[in-house]
């Protein structure tokens, strides 16, 4: 049954929750008490005068009884039907549900969005190792001090004549591999008991998007052609697998119109040649190609041969988007480190920064990093910008001297950095795992 | 003339025992334990064998790897990969990379030993 045709269910579901007799709401807007009933049965059409007057009788808005439960409610309601395996027929039926029995309605939809959570938990809990900086850091310490052990061990056993100077050796460094192993144990398994709130409660539908660009690489052949094209965005968001949920839908959708945007304005081939005049230089080319820089170095994110990583982050700080580059690592839980110049600029729209980045405690790899904030298109009068700070990370090159060097982090708790005003909470690596 | 093999690896016990390994079958083995370097021994020394770690100071193995594969007279470089870092998403860099071994730790050490072989076998018959 249509959602309007359900009016009359409304009416009655309202009038039983006021504690309020057929007869006496019948009464009180002039109708007999059989049409009423006829009403509440969904047999009569009912609209007009005859609706506002059961409304302000009832105490609600009319679009209540109209409309119903709100669309939220019954999209809910859909999706349990549908994990259920419910058929289309039942499913269909989420709105005449809600309408009849509100309270169980919110029961079941407030069930299933925790379903929706515990589900994303466990997920999370399954992905840890590959998502837990500090997690995978202790593993690799696991591991490879097992290894020693396993090799220098079956040398000593499947080896018949072993000089006794090579045997005392192994001896010996056995002995020191197997404490250090007990030690690294013994860490990890205070590190996984300790302090619960450094579980990951959530997998990010921001976690979905980059899967999804990965998969693309970051480059979309047919925006670059098409533009800016609802159609071709909604394709190719929809049917990815690995946008599982609605947020990650919306968020990808969000940020390939930006991806049509900017292809648009700025084409691949003007982007190269201007690349190829003036070297990887954002300013340099921006002024060239007479774009804003942030738009320059999210285009230069799209060019494989740069393997460069992208950072935006909006006024909060919160990162909303990040194209990895490998070995500096963005922390998926928890906040990342205020010193990296894509949290420096937020106070400095139009400022563009260039500074040469390491990571302290991993790798040592080195990157240049240039980052810019912009303030995006106006909302209104009188209401403070919108703004958005823009990292591209590129490999360093050893030309880049000039740049300033900055020792930054990933985020405080696996972060080495000794006296850091910016710190927020004590590292564990100066325990020692 | 022996096999000349270059083992980046900062785990000093592991790196002694595949040198003693390796020294048993005749390997002539040279260690490093950083990684800023290695890329520059190795193209000095033109191994027949290059094993290589992920998690190294001063350069990651994938760097060296990459740059490895970057110089043409290096192409066909044999290079065996160690990593505790078993993940799908290391093994997959890895391989974009050019790597033509890849083996997580622990290993056994005739596993380690037979991909040698492998590696180092394919080698001198196309040499």
């Amino acid at each position: 049954m249509s959602r309007e045709g359900l009016t009359g269910s409304r009416i009655r579901e309202r009038r039983v929750m006021a504690g309020q007799k057929q007869a006496d709401l019948a009464k009180a807007i002039g109708i007999s008490a059989s049409y009423l009933n006829l009403i509440e049965h969904n047999r009569r059409r009912i609209g007009g005068k005859l609706l506002l007057n059961i409304a302000s009788a009832l105490g609600v808005e009319p679009t209540t009884l109209t409309e119903g439960a709100e669309a939220a409610l019954i999209s809910t309601l859909r999706e349990a039907a549908d994990d259920a395996g419910l058929s289309a027929t039942e499913a269909a039926r989420a709105d005449e549900f809600a309408g009849r029995f509100p309270g169980w309605a919110d029961v079941l939809a407030n069930a299933q969005r925790r379903i929706a959570t515990l589900e994303r938990t466990v997920e999370t809990l399954t992905d840890r190792l590959a998502h837990d900086p500090h997690l995978a850091a202790s593993m690799h310490e696991l591991l490879s001090t097992a290894a020693a052990i396993r090799s220098t061990a079956s040398i000593l056993a499947d080896t018949k004549t072993l000089e006794p100077e090579w045997r005392d050796r192994f001896h010996i460094n056995i002995d020191q591999d197997s404490r250090r192993l007990a030690d690294s144990a013994q860490a990890l398994v205070g590190y996984l008991e300790a302090d619960p709130e450094t579980t990951p409660v959530a997998h990010s539908p921001q976690e979905e998007v980059e899967a999804f660009l990965a998969s693309h690489r970051y480059r979309f052949a047919t925006l670059e052609s098409a533009g800016r094209d609802g159609d071709v965005i909604d394709r190719l968001t929809q049917t990815a697998p690995e946008l599982k949920s609605v947020a990650a839908r919306h968020i990808a959708r969000d940020v390939l119109h930006q991806v049509a945007l900017d292809a648009t304005a700025l084409p691949m081939v003007t982007l190269t040649k201007a690349i190829e005049t003036f070297g990887p230089d954002p300013v340099a080319v921006a002024a060239q190609v007479q774009q804003p820089v942030g738009r320059v170095l999210r285009r230069m994110a799209a060019i494989p041969e740069l393997r460069a990583g992208l950072l935006v982050c909006d006024r909060s700080g919160t990162v909303i988007f990040r194209k990895s580059i490998d070995g500096f690592v963005v922390p998926r839980f928890g906040a990342c480190c205020p010193l990296w110049p894509l949290f420096a600029v937020l106070g400095n729209p139009g400022v563009v920064t260039h500074a040469r980045l390491e990571q302290l405690g991993r790798g040592h790899s080195e990157f240049d990093c240039v980052a810019t904030c912009e303030s995006l298109p106006a909302q209104g009068y009188n209401v403070p910008p919108l703004v958005q700070a823009v990292m591209l990370i590129l490999p360093a090159q050893s030309t880049g001297a000039t740049s300033i060097k900055l020792d930054v982090g990933a985020t405080c708790r696996v972060c080495p950095r000794q006296a850091c005003a910016a710190r927020r909470e004590p590292s564990i690596l100066n325990d020692g795992v | 003339m022996s096999k000349h093999v270059v083992l980046v690896e900062d785990e000093t016990n592991i790196a002694e025992a595949i040198r003693f390994l390796l020294g048993r079958e005749g390997w002539r083995v040279q260690t490093l334990a950083n990684g800023a370097t290695a890329v520059e021994v190795i193209r000095k020394a033109v191994p027949d064998l290059v094993m290589l770690d992920v998690m190294l100071p001063g350069k990651s193995g994938f760097e060296i790897l990459k740059e490895l594969r970057a110089d043409a007279a290096l192409a066909e470089l044999p290079i065996l990969m160690l990593t505790a870092r078993g993940q799908s998403r290391d093994r997959d860099i890895a391989e974009d990379a050019g790597v033509s071994r890849f083996m997580t730790k622990p290993f056994s050490n005739e596993e380690m030993l037979s991909a040698v072989r492998d590696l180092t076998a394919s080698g001198t018959a196309d040499a």
